[in-house]
């Protein structure tokens, strides 16, 4: 019964969007108020309904329900309850059903917080979001349907892929998805203003809290996807340059870019239809990573199910969106007014290098992604483009975009000094200096190319602190005055500090794993023990065990340094009940900012232990310093001037504004 | 200056694939087309039932076939957990002066149903590919 009336619940919903689709768009360009009107309480119902439906899948998997087909494929009853709830959506329907209902959450939110909106943006905004989950939902009834039932209900189910069964599965999927369908508020926000064919600097304030939410989210998401990869393909890598991986890389390249040029356009009324532009491209991206992956096009764990239907169904909601997006612009983007002309040397224009290095990236991987696909459709020949592609490519563009990164932060608007930002800079570079000398001599120096990573990395960072010494002068008005300008501070000062700190750690993370990193493969007897980075290891024993729904055989490790004993590790091989796959756990010890990671292999013949080891210096700092890139996106969030529902703030504030950042603190 | 960042890219991105893209070869694409000594490829098929040779400090030794030809792999490292005789496998690496496959990667299905792409194009090239139904699937229960 719960089952009927969650897919009751999705064909309401369904009917609701397509209504949503097309009153308030007709409404907005006809100025019809009670057409306006119907948008902010469909969208609210349409929410409500996706939550029904997703309540009831969520009950069928928590109370084993095996008429589902669904649950039947991907749970078993003696799995652990947390992944009963994520296993939800460690299926194709399951996940697409979460995509839904962030969609439609994100469609009430602005029905909720955007009473101060113009009607018109408003009524068009959640119209362009009506056919956005329109279009998600014919999918999911008509061929993703999570809610069929079998005549013959089997006593247990085939259980959820081992790998899949892990706490990641409850925090990556959502969190990515949350940035992911995020960027569609931004990419209906565009499309309204394409539609009324109007558009000014508030545009930009009212959708930059849309960015700077889905920007964290996808961030967060990106990240813990990385780290679950890491500790659990048992490979060590944190970033493999996968198809999958690239298709939520694209949205955050763009949407960064977003982030910059929305900032631009709030202050100086310029960038208009650039960012508009990128605005439908971020979206666009999103659409084509949900393709990728759950088309069936790429293999990898992330396609559940390869159904040629389905894909083609995806390939052409992203054909219509892309393609009708585009056009869209193409029409009426000549109809706005293009924002005023700035120098080169200025803050909007390192903003505008920012974009330009960005985007190029963006392409870069969108090519080395899609190349693969297109040249085996045409040509029916196979190739893999890896890694070494992308860092080739992807590295180069980058750096320069690092080295720009503290100069933009000091820069003026309109009008910047860079020869008086370059002298402000100086001690931010001799700091540097100093750091990565330190450190190379520290790891044992002779990598050059290493050393230089370590520079550019320390650069991001002292130079990402330095705007807030700069502008409180401890050394020039003493540390108490110094302190009680520190709470002065904008928001935006801390916000920005943070983002571009987070990316300088990430990169001295990268840097720093990417060349000291080493891997051991051992086979090792009983009580014996290897010299690895420092650290002694004696492997001690095996034994067997049972966990809820599977049998391990873990192995203990005593890791020592100096002689002392400073961890026992365990990793483990696990077969798993139901499904008889097998699954390796392995073991982390987290030393500082490194990690030593063993990962167990098979016995052989002679009764010892396959055993692989890794040392990873300082790799942790690559997913904090997405932490701190996200804390800055939110401190930015809780910016007074962006709150959702802040009144509409007077022209004149905007330039008081742009005239104070223009002018360094005294 | 945007043409100029764009061109640099364009020309980064055409020295990476001329450079840095892997072929994708089945055995019997090895042993006709005379791959190069050295050069990167991945290999894709099936592994030899009773072929793989554990040695010292986890090197591995395997055979790999498409079922007309068959190539002989070196590996040191741990394999993947859904390593098996008889299962599909993708391997990167190059082709030594004995003509065997030293592998640095060794990649296997994620799951029960999935064979590699490339691997199951490569048996349905030499005409080895068999559709192999799910037993348990099928007697379990009767789809709605």
């Amino acid at each position: 019964m719960i089952i009927e009336i969650g897919h009751y619940a999705l064909v309401l919903a369904l009917v609701a969007s397509l209504v949503q689709s097309v009153f308030p768009v007709w409404g907005a360009l006809r100025h019809d108020q009670r057409m306006m009107a119907v948008a902010p309480p469909l969208a609210n119902a349409q929410f409500v309904l996706v939550l029904i439906a997703f309540a009831a899948l969520t009950h069928a998997y928590l109370t084993s329900d095996f008429s589902v087909l669904n649950v039947i494929e991907n749970s078993h009853s003696d799995k652990p309850l947390i992944y009963k709830i994520s296993g939800v959506w460690g299926n194709h329907e399951g996940s697409i059903l979460l995509w839904v209902l962030i969609l439609v959450l994100f469609g009430a939110l602005v029905s909720m917080f955007s009473r101060n909106l113009p009607q018109q943006l408003r009524a068009a905004t959640l119209g362009a979001q009506g056919w956005v989950s329109f279009a998600f939902l014919v999918f999911v009834v008509f061929s993703s349907n999570p809610f069929l039932r079998v005549a013959q209900p089997p006593m247990e189910g085939r259980d959820l892929n081992p790998m899949l069964q892990d706490i990641g599965l409850a925090i990556h999927p959502p969190l990515l998805y949350v940035g992911y369908v995020g960027f569609s508020i931004v990419f209906s926000f565009a499309i309204a203003a394409l539609i009324i064919g109007r558009i000014d600097a508030a545009w930009a304030r009212w959708v930059r809290p849309w960015v700077l939410v889905s920007w964290v989210f996808l961030t967060l998401g990106i990240a813990m996807g990385s780290y679950w990869a890491y500790y659990e393909l048992g490979w060590g890598g944190w970033w493999f340059w996968d198809p999958v991986e690239n298709a939520s890389f694209m949205p955050w390249l763009t949407g960064t870019a977003l982030l910059h040029s929305a900032i631009v356009m709030e202050k100086r009324d310029a960038l208009k239809v650039w960012t508009i532009f990128l605005a439908l491209l971020t979206f666009s991206l999103s659409l084509l990573g949900t393709f990728l992956v759950r088309s069936g096009v790429l293999t990898s764990v992330h396609a559940f199910a390869v159904d040629p239907e389905r894909g083609l169904f995806i390939l052409g909601i992203l054909m219509v969106f892309v393609g009708g997006s585009l056009s869209i612009f193409a029409w009426r983007a000549p109809l706005l007014k293009q924002g005023g002309l700035f120098a080169p040397v200025s803050r909007e224009g390192a903003l505008v290098l920012n974009n330009l290095f960005l985007t190029t990236a963006t392409a870069a991987v969108f090519f080395g992604t899609l190349y693969p696909l297109v040249l085996e459709a045409m040509t029916g020949e196979k190739i893999s483009v890896g890694p070494p592609f992308f860092n080739l490519t992807f590295g180069p563009l980058m750096v320069p975009v690092l080295l720009m990164m503290p100069f933009g932060q000091l820069l003026a608007w309109k009008r910047g000094d860079l020869w008086g930002v370059t002298q402000r800079l100086a001690l931010a570079f001799g700091m540097t200096l100093v750091a990565m000398m330190l450190l190379a001599w520290f790891m044992g120096g002779q990598n050059i190319l290493a050393a230089l990573g370590f520079g550019i990395s320390f650069w991001v960072i002292f130079g990402a602190l330095w705007e807030i010494v700069d502008r409180i002068k401890p050394h020039k008005v003493g540390w108490s005055k110094a302190m009680h300008r520190f709470v002065g501070l904008p928001r935006t000062v801390f916000a920005t500090a943070l983002g571009h700190l987070g990316v300088g750690l990430t990169a001295l993370g990268i840097v720093t794993v990417s060349a000291y990193e080493t891997e051991t493969v051992l086979t090792m007897q009983p009580g014996q023990t290897r010299d690895v980075a420092g650290y002694s290891i004696t492997y001690d024993r095996t034994w067997d065990q049972r966990g809820p729904n599977f049998v391990e055989r873990v192995a203990e490790f005593t890791l020592r340094q100096d002689g002392m004993v400073i961890d026992s590790m365990y990793p483990s091989k696990r077969v798993y009940n139901a499904s008889g796959r097998p699954m390796t756990e392995a073991a982390l010890h987290t030393e500082g900012f490194s990690q030593i990671y063993i990962s167990m292999g098979d016995n052989t013949a002679d009764g010892g232990l396959v055993t692989r080891v890794y040392y990873k210096p300082l790799i942790t700092l690559i997913w904090i310093g997405a932490l701190v890139m996200s804390l800055g996106g939110l401190i930015a969030l809780l910016d007074r001037k962006l709150h959702v529902g802040a009144p509409q703030p007077a022209r004149k504030s905007a330039t008081a504004r742009a005239r104070a950042a223009s002018t360094p603190a005294e | 200056m945007a043409g100029v960042v764009l061109a640099a890219a364009a020309g980064l991105v055409l020295f990476a694939l001329n450079d840095q893209i892997v072929f994708f070869q089945s055995p019997s694409d090895i042993v006709e087309k005379q791959v190069p000594e050295g050069q990167r490829i991945r290999l894709g098929g099936l592994v030899e039932d009773g072929s793989v040779v554990h040695g010292d400090d986890a090197h591995v030794q395997f055979v790999v076939t498409d079922q007309v030809e068959t190539v002989a792999v070196a590996y040191t490292g741990l394999l993947p957990d859904l390593f098996r005789e008889g299962q599909g496998i993708v391997a990167e690496g190059y082709i030594d002066a004995n003509g065997v496959f030293q592998a640095d990667q060794v990649l296997a299905k994620h799951d029960e149903n999935y064979v590699p792409k490339e691997v199951q194009q490569a048996l349905e090239d030499s005409g080895h590919w068999m559709n192999e139904d799910d037993g348990s699937y099928a007697a379990g229960y009767a789809k709605d």
